[in-house]
């Protein structure tokens, strides 16, 4: 079992080569802003794909919302970094509170619903709490809340990014993913094994949501403005795109999918009017010829190659 | 002998059918009881009233002294009574081992931070599970497949495997739901074996609905017949075999 701990520390060593190989060509301007920017966004996207994937890859709960629990954890960051000059880690942490919060309040009427109107309830949801974003003048309404310093660099974004994963991975891979894989494959025989569904439905929404609000006070401090249209339901269309493309109920495969869709929308930024049409086509061949996502419910971690880093049971 | 479940009058209604009517039983610690009837007599209802998947319309159970009113499938598991399905609800897509450890889910000592943290508290309680589970698994002769994924067993083993996994919640009443159905005698017999020895292994008490009646006449000791929601008759193996109502209600009146 220790070879569990083993593993981790050699996930974070790696982690910590690829951070430094990146923020070296990025301080030696051979990648330049605009790669920075992306990268930026690849690493807030992962957290959004990551956490959703908690909610509707292990917990089997489709939820369409998560663009809104986004937008509560830019407003919080914005708010308090502008008007109460909070450091930028306690806004970080704040808006994981906030958003957790509201996904609790949201999680506890909705879990009852399954399915499509479950689907539908978030899907409305998401779409009230920016309306009501839009309608608040202390958040500077339709125009957006403009004037939030630029924190998020790539250091930031990045290891925030690798606390998250850690987080989600090791959650999952204890008593309370294990209840939430069993509420996912039969809800009656989890209740029957103890498992009290509805805790652990809220609970897997809260950290979902509460992440989501990490990625979007990211997400805020990185273009100086936050605005609602930032996070229609569109936005959340899109990180259900990622973990279905990646595989539901993979980590490896939410970060895959975050990273290709996000890499694959800055490539075609030149051509704007191509980019919706290859971004249609590769999903359409996916769900063709993979329709289970990139790496199905199948992590990094158990292909055969990382077997041998294990040892023996 | 001390009594663990009681129900006294209890009644199910869904709309205005009477699934369930003054269903009245006890089981004492440690005893084998059958429940039988025929199709839709309200057996596996009656399960689901023990288990909280139903709440009672009128009536009350009582499980080792206290009501079970209100209270949530996962709360009675909690206190002591399992169930297997009808049918088979394993978690299907995961392996055989994995199935049986999501079963000592009310048995683990670890909160979130050290379960996220890795902490020495969580590799333990895992490490416990793990070899509690390959344990449980030898007892059913699932020890080699243990890391297959549960839907490619074949169904006998399935079968195993779910009484398995209720047993890994550390129950002191085990509820079967017609545990033999789809096993050809041998396996029956196997079976009948193998109830015996979990009650004696594991100080349970045992309540199985069964169609098979070498089965449940060879083990039961003592034996409900329930027919249109009701108890017709209930006694030892004997006195069920001879009863004329019983005899009635599975091959029709005389008239």
């Amino acid at each position: 079992m220790n070879s569990l701990r083993k593993l981790d520390a050699k996930a974070i060593i790696i982690s910590l080569i690829g951070f430094a190989i990146l923020q070296g060509l990025l301080t030696a301007d051979i990648l330049d802003n605009f790669w920075e920017l992306n990268m930026i966004l690849i690493c807030i996207n992962i957290i959004l794909a990551v956490s959703l994937n908690l909610i509707n890859g292990y917990t089997g709960q489709l939820s369409l919302g998560h663009a809104g629990f986004m937008a509560v954890g830019a407003y919080t960051g914005a708010v308090l970094t502008v008007n109460f000059h909070t450091p930028f880690l306690i806004s970080i942490i704040i808006s994981f509170v906030t958003a957790a919060i509201l996904g609790a309040m949201i999680g506890l009427p909705t879990i009852r619903l399954s399915g499509d109107y479950l689907a539908i309830a978030t899907l409305g949801l998401g779409e009230i709490i920016r309306i009501v974003i839009m309608n608040v003048n202390y958040v500077g309404g339709a125009a957006g809340f403009m004037g939030i310093p630029k924190y998020t660099t790539f250091a930031w974004a990045f290891f925030v990014m690798l606390f998250v994963v850690f987080f989600i991975k090791n959650y999952v891979n204890s008593s309370f993913g294990r209840a939430c894989i069993a509420i996912r494959e039969n809800e009656i025989a989890a209740e029957t094994m103890g498992v009290n569904t509805t805790k652990y439905k809220v609970l897997a929404f809260m950290v979902g949501a509460g992440f989501a609000g990490v990625a979007g006070c990211l997400f805020g401090h990185t273009f100086y403005i936050v605005h609602p249209s930032s996070f229609t339901f569109l936005a959340s269309f899109n990180y259900v795109i990622m973990i279905v493309m990646g595989g539901l109920g993979s980590i490896t495969g939410s970060i895959a999918g975050a990273f290709i869709l996000t890499t694959v929308s800055a490539l075609l930024s030149a051509w704007p009017e191509l980019r919706m049409i290859i971004y249609a086509v590769i999903l359409i061949l996916l769900m063709f010829y993979r329709p289970q996502g990139l790496f199905g419910n199948i992590e990094l971690t158990s292909l055969p190659i990382f077997k041998r880093f294990k040892g023996g049971k | 002998m001390s009594i663990l479940l009681e129900a006294k009058e209890v009644s199910k209604m869904f709309g205005g059918l009477k699934a369930v009517s003054n269903f009245d039983m006890t089981i004492n610690k440690g005893e084998l009881i059958g429940l039988i009837g025929p199709n839709g007599a309200g057996k596996t209802t009656a399960f689901n009233l023990f288990t909280g998947v139903y709440q009672p319309t009128t009536g009350v159970i009582n499980f080792a002294g206290k009501s079970l009113k209100g209270m949530k499938p996962s709360q009675i598991t909690q206190r002591g009574i399992a169930r297997t399905f009808q049918n088979i609800r394993l978690f299907s897509e995961l392996s055989v081992l994995d199935n049986v450890k999501i079963a000592y889910h009310t048995h683990l000592k670890y909160n979130l931070a050290e379960a996220v943290l890795r902490v020495g508290r969580y590799m333990k309680e895992e490490k416990r599970i793990e070899e509690a589970g390959r344990e449980l698994l030898k007892i059913f002769k699932l020890e080699d497949k243990a890391d297959e994924i549960a839907k490619n067993l074949p169904y006998g083993a399935q079968r195993r495997l779910e009484i398995a996994r209720a047993l890994a919640t550390r129950p002191q009443l085990l509820l079967l739901d017609e545990p033999a159905a789809g096993m050809n005698p041998q396996e029956t017999n196997e079976l009948m074996d193998m109830i015996r020895w979990i009650r004696k292994e594991f100080a349970l008490s045992i309540l199985l609905i069964e169609h098979d009646m070498s089965l449940v006449m060879g083990i039961c000791e003592r034996i409900y017949v329930l027919e249109y929601g009701s108890i017709i008759a209930h006694g030892l193996p004997e006195e069920i075999k001879k009863n004329p109502e019983v005899i009635r209600a599975y091959l029709g009146g005389e008239a």
